[in-house]
């Protein structure tokens, strides 16, 4: 095996180090050859300054046409911000660089040589590393054995010598890992860590990371971002997908995909967030998210002492305790696995609240508009605990969940939007038989009123795109008219437009005074269109903050810590992570 | 190094797989169809094989099946309880319960049926005879299904191990009333139970055990009951996605117990038909591995009432005619199940081709734009 590199020469010490670790993998005649080899390459190298290049990538899913003659260059030591909506072929388009897919026609070059990637190992083999959104790690193994996993060796494991590889990448690069800690000890960052190194080991030097700030704190983020520059001024090609804002400090040029088709690259330099957002959605789109003020803010949920354990017993939630308003949107942010879900889930009653918990409802005003579309209950606080999912729903409180897999829970995915539409309601009217014409009605009203784009009301929901999905699910909660609505990620996988229409409908329910639960993992977004925030770590509440005032990294930083200074405990946040993992898959 | 570069670039995969979306419903039923047409030349290769022509062969089958008055009426006999078993299995398989132990709910309706033929049939008139046996079989299949339902759903047991262990139970059950308390008395002295007095049989309309019509008003209720009604539509929920359904409200360890009790319930009705209608008496027999043989025709037929009736008749025309072969050629009778075991590995296999389309080397740009 030879590897391509690029500017062999600027990475000096650590090559003696990396080639030292490969040969250990290799048969002393092939490294031999390597060595001999070697001097070849310095001198293409000083011609070659392209570390890749796309041209004319085309790849279809059935009719879909995820890359439409995508061509891009990335060149030695420059990172590469590769942006696009959700949808618009990024992952696709990596994913074929790496060897995951393969393309239906076009060209990829690497170091100016013609390649075919047809498998992650022929990736490797050209010194190509992607890191995955998920990560690809075994929990029981540790970092070191992560690393390691599925190279060829000799039959005996120096682990000291492995350990000791790790440590002179990690100090070069400024990376901060221990080889011998197991996964499920690691929070989300670490574990991102562990994946990188793990394709440094391996001699990537053409790096490729699909959307890594997604899973990471500001904080967090900025520490990635100081690694990937070290590595860029070692020489190294980083190409790394988002969807926005974080681009803008990092990258060098900014590649822009648009529905699968290439729109054009960018010097990051010349450019700005509002022009890169025209680029993507192809207008132009106000990116401001309205945030009106209510008429109506009466007390309407009031959570005390809330506790809920998960499946093997762990403290999900502990003593949590807040109140919702009516005509307000209380978003809650966390990092991924904080409890967020269990707190959604206890109030629509779908876990069980620990003893000495409540939940007290308070129905609206009667001269509220929403007021009188639900039963009756008392004035001074109905007691939600110990109620199950239909009494709670019948009561107005409504869960519109959307979860990791998007249709895991809350819509069936083999069926069509008319069987989905009446998964609350099909008891409804007398008889052992469905009644399948007010879903279809709704099925279809829904349709026009938010632009499903759908062959029909046949089809089964799974074969719709993701926002269209959303939409589907979101729109029948809405439709139930409820007076509290719980949301978690309602724009995961939406395009732009498509967030702003759930904004929309968001705001709409807030004006009407509707209490609007909001769990949300984009920051900037919450931000906006939040009156409170609520912000979990491990299973408590660090603080409640008012949406106007505050600032992304005060909730950044309370997403770690818990108030008093104290740093949450490790316990808590290691949990969150590891949760975080379990739900992904 | 170089020189692998080099020869990959050079190579495509030879066959790449792609996803369909496309597929119309009349496509894939075509493909199905296509795929027993393969499976019948598969299974001719091998009578072939054997040294005989297929084309007499698979002919002398279809005519034995179906030619005559008393062929055509042994192969309704055998299509009628494999139909009933898989119309009990439906419901379960479409909660994604995996109810294997059909066989044992069968023989527990058939016991129970046996029961009130043996010592009722003085004391009641035939109509109401044949209506407690009914129910009583239908209550013993129900509460043989409940067992592992209520396990499953309490304690979240394996429904497959369960079921499945279940069959013995019911078969050893069965053994000991032979061998003991129900063995007949006035016979030769084998353990053998009893023929039923007249009042407990099954009549016959047009030579075939009333069964049929039973087991025909079953596919029409089936249908409309998985398609029309809220029950139905909790058993789908249900089996897409057990957290949906607890979302939407619904008690989902009543709805599997429910469903286990319909489910058992049709495959007791069954036992009451075999033994009332076609045996006239109780063996271990009465099963006889129809309720293993109905998962086949209940998943060839995609769980579809309606198209079970035809995949049921098929192999039961395939079992009576290999009756038929082994008489007429000397082909060993087993002949049916070698076939029904091709016809099986097409019809699974033939779903990929279904679900995914191949791309070869060098044709993949005809696909697309």
């Amino acid at each position: 095996m030879l590897r391509q590199w690029g500017p062999r020469e600027a990475i000096g010490a650590l090559w003696g180090e990396e080639e030292q670790r490969n040969e250990g993998a290799r048969s002393p005649a092939k490294r031999a050859k390597d060595m001999e080899l070697a001097p070849t390459i310095e001198v293409r190298d000083l011609e070659e300054r392209t570390a890749i290049r796309l041209k004319d990538i085309t790849k279809t899913f059935g009719e879909v046409v995820a890359n439409d003659a995508v061509s891009l260059d990335v060149d030695w030591g420059e990172i590469l911000a590769l942006l696009g909506e959700n949808g618009s072929g990024k992952t696709t388009l990596m994913n074929m660089l790496s060897g995951i897919y393969f393309p239906d026609s076009g060209e990829i070059q690497v170091d100016g040589k013609t390649v075919t990637v047809r498998s992650p190992k022929d990736a490797f083999g050209l010194g190509i590393g992607m890191i995955h959104q998920h990560f690809k790690l075994v929990d029981v193994l540790t970092a070191a054995e992560n690393i390691i996993l599925g190279l060829k060796g000799q039959g005996k494991l120096d682990r000291k010598a492995v350990a000791r590889d790790i440590k002179a990448i990690s100090e070069k690069y400024g990376f901060d890992i221990d080889p011998g800690q197991k996964i499920y000890d690691m929070s989300v960052s670490q574990k991102q860590t562990v994946e990188i190194v793990k394709v440094l080991y391996r001699g990537a030097n053409i790096l490729i990371l699909d959307e890594p700030t997604a899973v990471l704190t500001p904080q967090e983020t900025d520490k990635l971002f100081a690694i990937l520059r070290n590595m860029k001024a070692d020489g190294k090609a980083i190409i790394i997908t988002h969807k926005l804002h974080e681009v803008m400090d990092i990258s060098d040029k900014v590649a822009v995909l648009r529905k699968g088709k290439y729109i054009g690259t960018v010097n990051t330099s010349e450019t700005d967030p509002q022009r890169l957002t025209d680029m993507m959605v192809g207008r132009a789109v106000s990116l401001d998210i309205d945030r009106p003020r209510a008429e109506h803010r009466n007390l309407r949920l009031e959570v005390e002492n809330l506790t809920v354990l998960s499946g093997e017993g762990v403290k999900m939630l502990s003593g949590v305790s807040f109140s919702a308003f009516g005509g307000e949107i209380l978003g809650i942010a966390g990092i991924a696995g904080s409890g967020q879900k269990e707190l959604l889930e206890a109030i629509a009653g779908l876990q069980k609240a620990q003893a000495g918990a409540h939940i007290r409802y308070f129905p609206p005003e009667s001269e509220e508009p929403i007021a009188g579309k639900h039963i009756p209950v008392k004035r001074d606080g109905e007691e939600l605990v110990g109620k199950n999912p239909t009494q709670i729903e019948k009561i107005g409180v409504s869960l519109a969940f959307v979860p990791e897999d998007r249709l895991g829970m809350g819509l069936v995915a083999g069926m069509d939007m008319v069987d989905n539409m009446m998964l609350k309601t099909y008891k409804n009217g007398r008889g052992p038989l469905v009644d399948r014409r007010p879903p279809k009605k709704l099925a279809e009203d829904l349709i026009s009123e938010l632009e499903i784009v759908t062959p029909g009301v046949g089809t089964p929901v799974r074969k719709l795109s993701g926002g269209n999905v959303q939409k589907v699910l979101v729109g029948r909660e809405i439709a139930s008219s409820p007076t509290v609505l719980m949301t978690a990620y309602p724009v995961r996988g939406l395009d732009i437009n498509s967030s702003y229409t759930i904004y929309h409908l968001l705001n709409e329910q807030k004006m009407k005074g509707v209490a609007v639960l909001l769990v949300g993992e984009d920051l900037d977004v919450l931000l906006e269109l939040c009156d409170r925030i609520l912000v979990l770590c491990g299973g408590k509440i660090s603080g409640i903050v008012d949406g106007r005032s505050t600032t992304k990294e005060e909730v950044g930083l309370m997403m770690t810590h818990l108030p008093g200074g104290r740093e949450a405990s490790a316990v808590s946040v290691l949990q969150a992570g590891r949760t975080e993992r379990g739900e992904d898959q | 190094m170089s020189s692998q570069v080099k020869a990959a670039a050079l190579r495509e995969p030879l066959v790449r797989i792609a996803k369909r979306t496309d597929i119309s419903k009349g496509q894939a039923w075509a493909i199905r169809a296509a795929a027993i047409l393969l499976a019948l030349v598969a299974g001719g290769l091998i009578v072939l094989a054997m040294g005989h022509n297929p084309f007499l062969v698979y002919a002398d089958m279809a005519g034995g099946a179906l030619g005559n008055k008393t062929g055509l009426k042994e192969t309704v006999k055998i299509a009628v309880p494999l139909l009933g078993a898989a119309l009990a299995i439906a419901p379960a398989f479409k909660m994604k319960f995996w109810n294997i132990g059909a066989e044992g709910q069968i023989l527990a309706g058939g016991i129970a049926a046996t029961y009130f033929a043996l010592f009722w049939a003085d004391k009641l008139p035939q109509v109401p005879l044949l209506l407690l046996m009914f129910l009583a079989a239908a209550v013993a299949g129900a509460f043989w299904g409940l067992i592992p339902a209520v396990f499953k759903a309490k304690w979240g047991t394996n429904e497959t191990l369960f079921t499945l262990m279940l069959n013995y139970i019911a078969l050893g059950i069965e053994q000991y009333l032979q061998n003991g308390p129900w063995k007949d008395t006035k016979g030769t002295g084998f353990p053998i139970i009893a023929q039923f007095a007249k009042g407990a049989r099954l009549p016959k309309v047009f030579g075939v055990h009333a069964g049929w019509i039973i087991v025909l008003i079953f596919v029409v209720l089936m249908f409309l009951y998985l398609r029309y009604t809220k029950q139905g539509y909790e058993i789908s929920v249900v089996g897409e996605s057990e957290p949906t359904a607890r979302y939407a409200g619904m008690n989902v360890s009543k709805i599997i117990i429910r469903t286990m009790c319909i489910s058992g319930a049709i495959a007791g009705v069954v036992g009451f038909m075999t033994v009332s209608g076609a045996d006239y008496t109780l063996n271990a027999n009465t099963a006889g591995g129809v309720g293993f043989t109905a998962i086949t025709v209940a998943w060839l037929a995609k769980l579809n009432p309606i198209v079970m009736v035809f995949i049921a008749a098929f192999l039961a025309v395939l079992t009576k005619g290999s009756g038929t072969i082994q008489t007429n050629f000397g082909i060993p009778k087993s002949m049916a199940d070698v076939l029904t075991g091709i016809i099986l590995f097409f019809m699974l296999g033939c779903e990929f081709f279904i679900n995914y389309r191949l791309i070869f080397r060098g044709k993949g740009e005809a696909h697309h734009g």
